[in-house]
């Protein structure tokens, strides 16, 4: 049997075949979302996960699910989610997409609680819902909504159990702690399954799949400061790269306002929504200037600025005017208990306070890729042709926050995730399911087909001298933090991608000293710095190219919003690392189109 | 930016638990310093991650970081715990950390432990909601007080630090169920909206399943999440008991 140790030169003559109808790459929400609707229609399917499923960073999410299941407010409508959701993206979200989720979305969370979601409850038996950033009510004239749905502030943890859950009652076959490497591709472009190996034994495999689900989560990692897992590395999205696919909206990085100062553990935005605000060294609750209307509710994007404004002049808090407060203590201990026990415990963990007593000293952290891998409503992969035109990737699909179906477009309201990766996980699972009654032909690959596909791993396998990932992973975190942050200008950036260039050639040259095979947890974390290195150097030109201002793309030296030229999506590809543009989507089925206005809170 | 200067750093003489089947070698304990800020109270997964700096083969599980996904459960010290969630100055005397795997599971390598039998027995409660009421399209509906009723069960992170720290568990590892999947049998059998209980409770009526538990607590003494094992193992007890009557 081909080993993954010791050196060895892997070749697809020797590596043995797993064959599957279908196949999820991620344990997460989205995946176990697809693979929940796979194993209910009785496909032949495996969720193969480098972690055990509820290892995922789906578990991390705080605040809640977004939602217009019309329990706060017996009158709520999906169309005023809608809305809010096309103005939170800076009116780059696909409307068709936006649409699809906002009308679904009720449906899937009482699904949810049906599987046995604890949500948290309102004097009349509903589901509890608290406010969260950029929600109104009828199309923003009727003032705050209350549209996210909680479980406490553990909402992620007990989502992702529960589909976990449901996933065992269902008897969804897990190949967990396997790890991804590539995707192969025949010479139609079809995608005919992954290479990945077995983690335990470090044993190699082909495994075939007339359906591919992405649905490897975020990329956060490629910053220094984040609020995301250590395993967020963009896996999917490096393997989407490399196989010659395009990414979308790669500049559009959301920095939550509120990630722990030096920690950079999350504070749920459900803190404000509870009435919780942000002050400055003064003690003034500053967000009254800069949102009049919204104020500590306005969306992310624009709090994170504020925050950073406040910092730059002069007003920061702390030794180091480095950070703002976040101020709790007014809600009084018992709602903290019953509303936001986790934060309480994070908040002692990680920044030695109690925030009943003390506000938590927080500074807009990265949190969450809004591009990814363009996918349409039924979350198929789409790259683009030579003459700007989309087309879809046979066999491949992507969902959650690896995937840019584009419901967030420039900017992610919150509550808006959880929503996304139930929605599109489904959708996806949905779709195969009906492909498969119908027939899928997809080609076998070649042994040529197969062996491009372990390129990367043979490469790092077989490596005798360079240095190690981890000391290189510390410089593109750092690099990214300095010139891809909240504010952006050109000389910053293109200094910036000079480095990531360098960058590139020390990692295309590492050195993986520990060939061993059994858990090697060093071969992992080498592979997957060459996805960070794909992720982060998709950032960088991304947001070099795109020159305006938009959503969490925030440009000194063009610091307006361009609809004449920048009304558009950024495409990416690796090979050429130029960037087109492709149309957003203005024509949603149901109700008419939301066109751009002035975007204030 | 990143340098340190020296008189802020101090040397903590690290010994973690090696062990790779492959390689032929007995386990062994690998003594490691490593350099750790002075003026900043780091986690143990932290020191860890420096301890892998120096040498790229020592291998643990980790994710969120935050205590929340349960990776990184490991004997500290001699007390299981999260890596971290457990700041140096809470568990480190005279200058040592010793790090071992979870104990009474097998190693797979190093501080990591097969999980297999763990996760088996939760599957073995039906850890999912049994509802036969009809789908109507809506939530089912559940007053406060019901909901309350799930605090500190339904938090758990299936790290293993409870049931790998109780002596039952490891004498009996299949046929007591262990603090962790007794915890969630409880925390479905308290769902208002679960209408399995009765079969819930006949599954566990035997002398093994939840009667093996002696109460020493030790479940309760290391669990990071503050859940307390015990106490719903007593409540199924009492259920099964007063059934019997």
């Amino acid at each position: 049997m081909a080993m993954n140790g010791n050196g060895q030169h892997l070749d697809a003559s020797s590596l043995p075949v797993k064959e599957f109808d279908g196949i999820i790459i991620g344990g997460g929400g989205s995946g176990l979302m697809s693979s929940l609707q796979l194993a209910q229609s009785g496909m032949n399917t495996a969720v193969i996960s480098k972690v055990f499923p509820t290892r995922s960073h789906t578990v991390s999410a705080q605040g809640g699910i977004t939602c217009a299941i019309a329990s706060a407010d017996p009158n709520d409508d999906w169309r005023w989610h809608m809305y809010d959701t096309v103005k939170g993206s800076d009116f780059i979200g696909d409307q068709d997409s936006i649409e699809y989720m906002c009308q679904e979305g009720p449906a899937t969370v009482f699904e949810l609680e049906n599987m046995g979601l604890p949500f948290s409850r309102t004097e009349e038996g509903k589901i509890y819902q608290r406010a969260f950033g950029g929600q109104s009510k009828d199309y923003g004239k009727g003032g705050q909504a209350e549209r996210t749905c909680a479980a406490a502030d553990r909402t992620g943890h007990a989502l992702l159990h529960t589909l976990y859950q449901a996933n065992v009652k269902a008897g969804t076959n897990f190949l967990s702690e396997w790890f991804a490497v590539d995707l192969v591709l025949n010479s139609h472009d079809q995608v005919t399954g992954v290479i990945a190996f077995e983690i335990e034994s470090g044993e190699p495999y082909f495994l075939k799949a007339k359906a591919t689900v992405l649905a490897t989560g975020g990329a956060g990692r490629i910053y220094k400061s984040t609020t995301n897992a250590l395993i967020n590395t963009g896996d999917g999205t490096g393997m989407a790269l490399r196989a010659g696919l395009a990414v979308q909206d790669m500049e559009m990085w959301q920095f939550h306002p509120t990630g722990i100062h030096g920690a950079g553990t999350l504070v749920t935005e459900g803190c404000r929504g509870e009435g919780g605000y942000l002050i400055n060294k003064d003690g003034e609750r500053f967000m009254e200037r800069y949102a009049p209307n919204a104020k500590d509710l306005a969306s992310r994007d624009v709090v994170a600025r504020s925050m950073m404004l406040e910092i730059i002049e002069g007003r920061g808090c702390g030794p180091e005017a480095d950070h703002c407060f976040l101020k709790l203590d007014h809600l009084g201990a018992d709602l903290l208990h019953k509303r936001l026990p986790g934060i309480t415990e994070l908040s002692k963990t990680f920044a030695h306070i109690d925030p009943a007593e003390h506000p938590i000293p927080v500074v807009p952290t990265c949190h969450y890729a809004m591009g990814g891998i363009p996918t349409n409503v039924n979350g198929q992969v789409i790259t683009q042709k030579s003459d700007g035109s989309d087309s879809i990737v046979q066999g491949l699909y992507a969902a959650g926050e690896a995937a840019c179906v584009s419901v967030h477009g420039g900017n992610r309201l919150g509550g808006n995730s959880l929503l996304d990766l139930v929605v599109f996980g489904r959708s996806a699972g949905l779709h195969i399911e009906d492909s498969f009654k119908q027939g899928i032909d997809i080609q076998d690959p070649s042994k040529d087909d197969i062996n491009k596909a372990l390129k990367n791993i043979n490469r790092v396998n077989t490596s005798s001298k360079g240095e190690n990932s981890s000391v290189i992973k510390k410089e593109l975190q750092e690099i990214m933090q300095m010139s891809f942050g909240v504010f952006r200008s050109a000389k910053n950036m293109e200094s910036g991608i000079k480095v990531l260039n360098e960058i590139r050639e020390r990692a295309e040259n590492l050195h993986l000293a520990d060939k061993s095979s059994r858990f090697n947890t060093a071969r992992v974390e080498a592979l997957e710095l060459l996805n960070l290195l794909e992720v982060a150097e998709a950032t960088a030109i991304s947001a070099n190219e795109r020159k305006e201002s938009r959503g969490a793309h925030s440009r000194d030296d063009y610091p307006e919003r361009d609809d004449e030229n920048w009304l558009k999506h950024s495409i990416y590809f690796k090979d050429s690392k130029e960037v087109t543009k492709r149309d957003v989507n203005f024509r949603p089925k149901i109700v008419q189109a939301f066109q751009p206005f002035a975007r204030t809170y | 930016m990143n340098t340190i200067a020296v008189e802020q750093i101090s040397t903590l003489k690290m010994s973690i638990y090696r062990y790779d089947p492959d390689s032929g070698k007995k386990p062994y304990m690998q003594e490691i310093n490593v350099d750790i800020p002075k003026d900043k109270d780091i986690m143990v997964l932290d020191a860890l991650h420096l301890a892998k700096e120096q040498d790229p083969s020592i291998s643990f599980r980790r994710s969120c970081r935050e205590g929340v996904c349960g990776s990184d459960g490991m004997n500290i010290n001699g007390k299981n715990g999260l890596g971290c969630i457990t700041p140096l100055s809470e568990v480190v005397k005279k200058n040592k950390l010793e790090i071992r795997p979870l104990p009474g599971l097998p190693v797979v390598k190093d501080l990591i432990v097969d999980m297999t039998q763990f996760v088996d027995q939760y599957k073995k409660i039906r850890p999912y909601l049994i509802s036969d009421k009809e789908d109507n399209g809506k939530e089912i509906p559940q007053t406060i007080e019901d909901r309350d009723k799930l605090d500190g069960l339904y938090e758990c992170i299936l790290c293993g630090c409870c049931s790998t720290a109780c002596p039952s568990f490891w004498w009996n590892p299949d046929k007591f169920l262990g603090p962790a999947a007794l915890l969630q049998a409880y925390r479905f059998i308290s769902d208002s909206r679960d209408t399995a209980r009765e079969e819930r409770l006949d599954q566990l009526e035997d002398a093994f399943s939840v009667f093996r538990c002696h109460g020493i607590m030790n479940c309760v003494s290391v669990c990071p999440k503050g859940l307390n094992p015990t106490k719903a193992i007593n409540e199924i007890k009492k259920m099964l008991v007063k059934r019997a009557l």
